[in-house]
């Protein structure tokens, strides 16, 4: 059954929606500012994106399906993204993958049951002459250690 | 005089506190009632000294890091405004061994100025290469560019003043530039670096590449992991078309060229440039059947021109200096420089740019100092996840297209991974797999199944599950993906795979797991 969005959020999704579909190409821009106001992509959006582009829902459902990026559940309040490319896992990442698994007491794609942290893996933040590197909340950190990684999350408020 | 205080915003930099250095340094200066000006620039690409501090002074810029913000207090009871002693000292910047010896072009402005500023852009030779292009026929634009040697930096080292003459001789009417900088490799960040600490350069060359070929509108495609760079691209983008530079009337010549940036959504096989085109277009990612040609047929069915940051970025020198300059650079086939970036498990990591010839180990040891961790380098990955590993006893090959190729390995976007002799390179390989399995973009069976075969395969033989028979499957495997793939995704994933098995077999052995 298709998830209905709170009358709120369909006139945020409505408004993006009248703002942007005059651009060129419009339904990534529209779908970046639908989650930059939501903080993720919501079922509920893709038939008012649809309806709104004059496109099918399986075309705006294929689109947000395809990319990484897009989310399709509510993240916690702050999002963790541990590089687990090539020169990151040179410098330990695997290690230090495990351990903020440990610490957080959540896998990939999981969210603290407190609500707080998102972890998420994610293939090279160009921070690769500083590895093991890693995002949180679109900030950048390198030369991460698990002593590093505890203290940036400890600053956001680790309840444990 | 009021002092000038450089304290770089580049990404990285931060990554590593340059944030709130910048603060320290700010309020103890207030504290001590010293009036100076605090320059946010880029970063200078010697990444294991950042956060790198430099101070202006009658000399030259002197440099002082790495700094933490705990070291503040100490630089300025040492006069570093001044260009005082102290433990951190380093010298003059330009004079340092690491910087001395490297020819940098397209890098020539980065970490030195400041990148929010037209003015100083123009201060140091900024739009020189506009200004000469506006004088110039089209076909005249074309030539230098061909005749330059430059060749495309994003991977494929396609010639660019080829791309660029398809794209004139298309018949007039609406035709596209687009910059790829989606810049997905493990190991590259040179397109961040200029982003972030020049990004004018890259909006003159895309300004250039529209008045050459009669495009009015470019686009930008910016990776979604890469929030500083949109950020100092939209406002590098702002303040141009305040000055001018964009718009209606660029430098009043009459004519138009807009620009903007949109952003991706973190999905590596968008880097490929017809994947990009569809995605810049706001669709599913999946790769468009050649021909036509982008240059043809490419943004919303119109011909386009698809470049790499490092290949437009490099368009205004060639246009201020002259073809000639930069083709006095280089060896062979690969004219002109190189920002290579030296990444991964070594001792001082970062942008060097030099002209093509360079070899491998004068860049590992000379530049890198070897590996971070004092162990001796085994492998290193050259060009992305999908270039092969090259072994320690190929280390002498040149950076040069032609030399690379000849050794089985790519040259790519110039990222270097190094990697020390506690790597597995079984786990490499089949990392290698994985990857291709979580960004195939599904349109071809050998991709999309075939990698996710592969991570089997290899968790067989790595477990001694009839692992000579498994090797083989391996090998066929490779040659299938290699032989069926419609994009590099698939068909290049097997060189990773494969120069692990031709040069660290013994990897391959079966081991048991606990
Ligand atoms: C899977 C794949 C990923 C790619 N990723 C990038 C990329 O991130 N950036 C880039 O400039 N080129 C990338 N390329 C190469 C582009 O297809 C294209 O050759 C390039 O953008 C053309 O610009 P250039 O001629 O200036 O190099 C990729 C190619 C493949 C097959
Ligand atoms: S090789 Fe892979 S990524 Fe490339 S077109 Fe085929 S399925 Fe898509
Ligand atoms: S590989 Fe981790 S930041 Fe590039």
């Amino acid at each position: 059954m298709m998830q209905t969005l709170p009358p709120t959020d369909t006139d945020t999704v409505r408004r993006i929606v009248a703002d942007l579909k005059g651009r060129p190409g419009p339904l990534i821009e529209i779908l970046h500012a639908i989650q930059a106001a939501l903080g993720y992509v919501p079922e509920g959006a893709v038939p008012v994106v649809a309806e709104g582009l004059n496109l099918s829902r399986a075309e705006v459902h294929g689109v947000v399906t395809f990319y990484h990026y897009f989310r399709r559940s509510p993240p916690g309040k702050h999002i963790v993204s541990l590089c687990q490319a090539e020169a990151c896992q040179s410098m330990g990442a695997e290690g230090l993958t495990s351990h903020a698994k440990h610490h957080l007491g959540v896998d990939f794609h999981e969210t603290t049951s407190d609500g707080q942290f998102s972890l998420e893996p994610v293939y090279c933040l160009g921070n690769c002459a500083c590895s093991p590197a890693a995002m949180v909340n679109g900030r950048l950190y390198g030369r991460l250690t698990p002593e590093r990684f505890d203290a940036l999350i400890a600053e956001r408020g680790l309840k444990k | 005089m009021t002092v000038t205080v450089y304290v770089p915003r580049d990404s990285s930099a931060l990554s590593l506190g340059a944030g709130e250095v910048a603060q320290a340094i700010s309020k103890e200066a207030s504290a001590r009632g010293i009036e100076m000006r605090l320059v946010r620039n880029g970063s200078r690409g010697a990444y294991w000294l950042e956060p790198l501090v430099e101070v202006v002074t009658a000399s030259g810029r002197v440099a002082y890091g790495p700094v933490t913000p705990a070291d503040v207090p100490s630089l300025f009871a040492a006069d570093f405004l001044n260009g005082g002693q102290h433990p951190l000292s380093l010298g003059l910047t330009d004079a340092m061994s690491w910087f001395a010896s490297q020819q940098r072009l397209t890098f020539a402005r980065v970490g030195i100025v400041d990148p929010t500023s037209v003015a100083d852009y123009v201060a140091n030779d900024g739009y020189q290469g506009l200004r000469r292009a506006l004088s110039m026929t089209p076909q005249a634009i074309v030539q230098a560019v061909l005749d330059s040697g430059l060749r495309g930096r994003g991977g494929a080292a396609f010639p660019t003043g080829i791309k660029w003459k398809t794209v004139l001789d298309q018949p007039a009417g609406q035709k596209y530039v687009t910059c790829n900088a989606d810049e997905g490799d493990s190991g590259t960040f040179s397109d961040r670096m200029l982003m972030e600490g020049d990004p004018l350069a890259l909006v003159e060359g895309m300004t250039i590449a529209g008045i050459a070929v009669g495009a009015t509108q470019g686009y930008i495609y910016l990776r979604a992991e890469y929030p500083h760079a949109y950020r100092a691209l939209n406002h590098a983008i702002a303040a141009a078309y305040q000055a001018r530079y964009l718009g209606s009337d660029v430098m009043g010549s009459g004519k138009r060229f807009d620009l903007e940036v949109r952003l991706g959504a973190g999905a590596y096989v968008c880097g490929e440039e017809t994947s990009m085109l569809e995605s810049l277009e706001g669709k599913r990612g999946e790769i468009r059947v050649r021909p036509p040609l982008p240059a043809i047929k490419g943004l919303f069915g119109q011909p386009t021109i698809v470049n790499n940051v490092m290949t437009l970025g490099t368009v205004p020198t060639i246009l201020h200096k002259g073809a000639e300059f930069y083709k006095d650079f280089g060896m062979g086939k690969s004219r002109g420089t190189l920002p290579i970036q030296l990444a991964g498990n070594i001792k001082r990591g970062g942008l060097v740019e030099r002209a093509f010839g360079v070899t491998l180990r004068e860049l590992l040891y000379d530049y890198g100092g070897g590996s971070a961790t004092g162990r001796p380098i085994r492998t290193v990955q050259v060009g992305g996840p999908l270039g092969a590993y090259i072994p320690a006893s190929q280390f002498d090959v040149a950076i040069d297209y032609e030399a690379l190729t000849a050794i089985g390995a790519l040259l790519g976007h110039g990222g270097i991974v190094v990697f020390d002799d506690t790597v597995d390179m079984a786990k490499m390989a089949r990392y290698a797999m994985e990857f291709c399995a979580v960004e195939s973009c599904g349109k071809c069976t050998p991709c999309r199944i075939g990698s996710t075969r592969g991570v089997e395969v290899i968790d067989r033989i790595l477990n001694g599950v009839e692992s000579e028979r498994n090797v083989q499957l391996l090998e066929d495997l490779c040659e299938t993906m290699l032989q069926g793939s419609l994009c590099g995704l698939g068909g290049m994933t097997p060189f990773p795979v494969q120069s692990a098995l031709k040069h660290f077999r013994d990897d391959f052995r079966a081991r048991t797991r606990h």
